[in-house]
């Protein structure tokens, strides 16, 4: 391999490999050698496979990041967490009350937080997860769900918390509780489940099924299209 | 990793034209010209992008190059592997943790099976959980299951299996409502309504979503429900490399590894549901991909060599809109939701060339058009051609604050990089984003194997020649729960006979005659990302 000139030096969980400047964290391991299986899923930025804890040398300070989402910096000390073992409630939504309550039985350490902000610090996500644990202490349910939506459970959060919180999963049932019982109900979608029950659609269906495809043709094309 | 001089000052050319653009939006292609367009420009025509394949129920039938050389792989285990042992038995065996999965797991369990689902990497690592823009349900009164209908099969080129989409239609409203039930945040108005958009080639706005999370808050969720379940056991990092038959023909179980200890065992079933997803990480004809890292095609390998019929496999879709600048994020997927909220493609004269919402063969062909034959695109600093996409215009249509409340997970992607969506344009290519066939099914999810279902991205037939948009998360929940309810009866009814790989065998044979000489180990589990030395 040609000798290249953008080659930066990183340590991966202490060892030294140099690196193309451009590579994120997780193509600078593949290029560095590694067959990925654990620390590795979606590569976009959903899953919450990579997370990644990385200190700079001569910096005190640890950074949080997703090595598919960050870009290799010189002196990087990386190290992966791609398992938390966390706390997580087993539970039956459909017999749960959307109230305070249920939040404190199930998750009884949500009273234990301390608010420090740790957590917040170490969210890949920037999500304000002080701020969702202050609305799970007080029962907000609907404020836990909405602040804590864009989590993507990569477990950063717990692994970082003096107070031993699982903060995703407490999140989850939050979204959970909100999704099933707070949030406003849809006559629009009970209504057509109902009618598809009584059979309503059969017969369009069966006539369009049995359509031979040059007029299936012209009613496609004649569709109406909403503006 | 901010944008260039030189963009910039293209940049501001798309800005010139954009008060025009406000009022005026590019006409829809008719249906003739759509043929046309595709012929010449989609990946899928491209003749030296795909080969026959030469042996199996598929043989004389095309599909891409790298799919057919994994296709025509060689086994990971001996055909005299010993089965007399399982290491352990189960009523329904799900093979892969994505939505269509975990769905089949829950409605296994809910009709009484013994379930368990393997997967290779963590359960949830799945396209579903990348799948950003939202899901299609006729549950609006002016809309109805029958335009639903005709908006698949027009989109799919009228290939789509009738009794497929009808499945896929009637089942949509159920499944939102069941979702919702499992506690599923959508996007609702105050009042109830759910807050529903175009997707390309939708006649009418019916794209429900969970802002631009979709995929990843159903599969959250559905993937904290399978673990809250009693009865469903969940083993992850263990993929299923081989099929297991018993002396009737009918599959029985599956040779599974442990991914880290490479050990191989035995786990007998009454019943297999493959839904192991698509195969983006082959990078068909070297297009990058927006597809999680395991998307590498392991349940069509497994039923083929079972034995199960294919379909469709001659057409990939390729998703217009991969983010094509910064290089880091190369190929990823940015939702045809910014489409469907308004912002339009435009060329490097800050022209528009093509209807926003055209469904996505047809879209993405017209992008590769504009930059290869009409030499209209721009060229990014690593040389990748690309088209602008007018993220700006979404505030402007909508109001102030409706990209990052709309997007937060592209606004969020894109700051990454040091790019500003709200007030910027982004730069975008098509990118490999889907296996539109696979295993034939029928609406119950049998193959053509008894003891074999699939659903989901694995299976072929309900999107025909092209999905549209919104119409996948919905096909994993449709036929993710079709398949569990089918397996949980199957699997009180059925008694496996004897234990065999002896189709391994005549596999192998046959690779031997056609002089397959035998490199390729598939399924592969993983693409080769590590740099050769």
């Amino acid at each position: 391999m040609a000798e290249r000139n953008d080659l930066i030096p990183i340590y991966i969980m202490g060892k030294r490999y140099d690196v193309p400047s451009s590579l994120t964290i997780m193509k600078a391991m593949e290029y560095a050698g590694y067959t990925l299986i654990r620390g590795v899923g979606c590569r976009g930025g959903f899953c919450g496979a990579c997370s990644t804890v990385y200190r700079i040398k001569d910096d005190p300070k640890l950074y949080f990041g997703l090595a598919c989402q960050t870009v290799v910096k010189p002196e990087m000390y990386l190290g992966q967490i791609p398992f938390f073992p966390a706390k997580r409630a087993t539970y039956d939504i459909a017999q749960l009350q959307a109230q305070a309550s249920t939040l404190f039985q199930i998750y009884p350490e949500i009273l234990r937080c301390l608010g420090c902000g740790t957590c917040t610090k170490a969210c890949p996500q920037e999500l304000n997860v002080k701020g969702y644990m202050a609305a799970a202490m007080r029962g907000d349910i609907a404020a836990v769900a909405n602040l804590s939506f864009d989590c993507i459970l990569c477990g950063l959060c717990a692994a970082r918390c003096p107070a031993e919180e699982p903060q995703y999963n407490i999140a989850i049932l939050a979204r959970r509780l909100y999704g099933r019982y707070l949030s406003p109900r849809s006559e629009h979608l009970h209504q057509r489940v109902q009618e598809i029950q009584q059979g309503a659609f059969d017969q369009a269906l069966a006539e369009l099924k049995s359509m031979e495809i040059n007029a299936l043709k012209e009613r496609y094309k004649a569709r109406p299209i909403e503006a | 990793m901010t944008y260039t001089a030189e963009l910039l000052e293209q940049i501001k050319i798309v800005e010139a034209t954009r008060p025009q653009r406000l009022t005026q939006t590019f006409p829809a292609m008719p249906l003739e010209e759509r043929q046309e367009l595709l012929k010449k420009f989609h990946p899928d025509y491209i003749e030296s992008g795909m080969r026959e394949v030469r042996i199996g129920s598929y043989k004389g039938k095309r599909m891409p190059n790298e799919l057919a050389d994994v296709i025509e792989g060689r086994p990971h285990v001996d055909p005299h592997f010993d089965l007399s042992n399982p290491d352990f038995e189960t009523d329904v065996l799900i093979v892969g943790g994505g939505g269509a999965g975990a769905s089949a797991a829950l409605l296994a369990q809910e009709n009484g099976a013994k379930v368990t689902l393997v997967t290779k990497l963590r359960f949830g690592d799945a396209n579903t959980m990348m799948a950003q823009g939202g899901i299609q349900a006729a549950d609006r009164a002016e809309d109805s299951p029958a335009t639903h209908y005709l908006d698949v099969i027009g989109g799919g080129h009228f290939t789509n299996f009738p009794d497929l989409v009808e499945a896929l239609v009637k089942d949509a409203p159920i499944v939102i409502a069941w979702l919702e039930s499992l506690g599923v945040m959508f996007d609702k108005t105050p009042d109830g309504a759910m807050m529903e958009e175009h997707g390309g080639g939708t006649s009418i706005k019916r794209m429900h979503s969970a802002r631009d999370y979709t995929g990843a808050e159903i599969m959250r969720v559905l993937r904290d429900e399978v673990r809250n379940r009693p009865n469903i056991e969940v083993i992850e990092f263990c993929p299923a490399v081989e099929l297991v038959l018993d002396d009737g023909g009918a599959v029985c179980g599956a040779i599974l590894m442990n991914f880290e200890t490479e050990r191989y065992f035995y786990a007998r079933a009454k019943v297999v549901v493959l839904a192991t997803g698509g195969s983006g990480r082959l990078h068909y004809q070297g297009f990058p991909t927006t597809n999680h890292y395991g998307a590498t095609g392991d349940g069509l390998v497994l039923a083929y060599r079972a034995g199960a019929e294919l379909a469709f496999l001659d057409t990939m879709q390729y998703h217009p809109t991969g983010a094509a600048f910064p290089e880091q994020i190369l190929g990823q997927l940015v939702t045809e939701k910014v489409r469907g909220l308004g912002a339009q493609p435009v060329n490097v004269k800050g022209e528009q060339f093509v209807y926003p919402l055209e469904p996505r063969d047809v879209e993405a062909a017209a992008f590769i058009r504009e930059c290869k034959e009409r030499k209209l695109g721009v060229i990014t600093p690593s040389g990748q051609p690309a088209v602008w996409l007018d993220t700006p215009m979404i505030d402007l249509i909508h109001g102030q604050g409706t990209i990052e409340k709309a997007l937060p997970a592209m606004v969020r992607q894109f700051k990454r990089f040091h790019i500003d969506m709200v007030h910027q344009p982004i730069l975008v290519y098509p990118t490999l984003h889907y296996q539109n066939g696979g295993v034939k099914i029928d609406a119950d999810c049998h193959t053509s194997v008894p003891g074999l279902l699939v659903a989901g991205e694995t299976s072929g037939g309900v999107h025909g020649r092209n999905r549209l948009m919104g119409n996948s998360l919905l096909d994993v929940c449709v036929f993710g729960r079709r398949a569990g309810l089918t397996a949980a009866q199957l699997a009180k009814e059925r008694q496996p006979g004897k234990p065999t790989l002896a189709h391994l065998e005549s596999w192998n044979r046959a690779l031997d005659e056609i002089g397959v000489n035998g490199t390729v180990r598939s399924p592969i589990l993983i693409p080769n990302y590590t740099r050769r030395q």
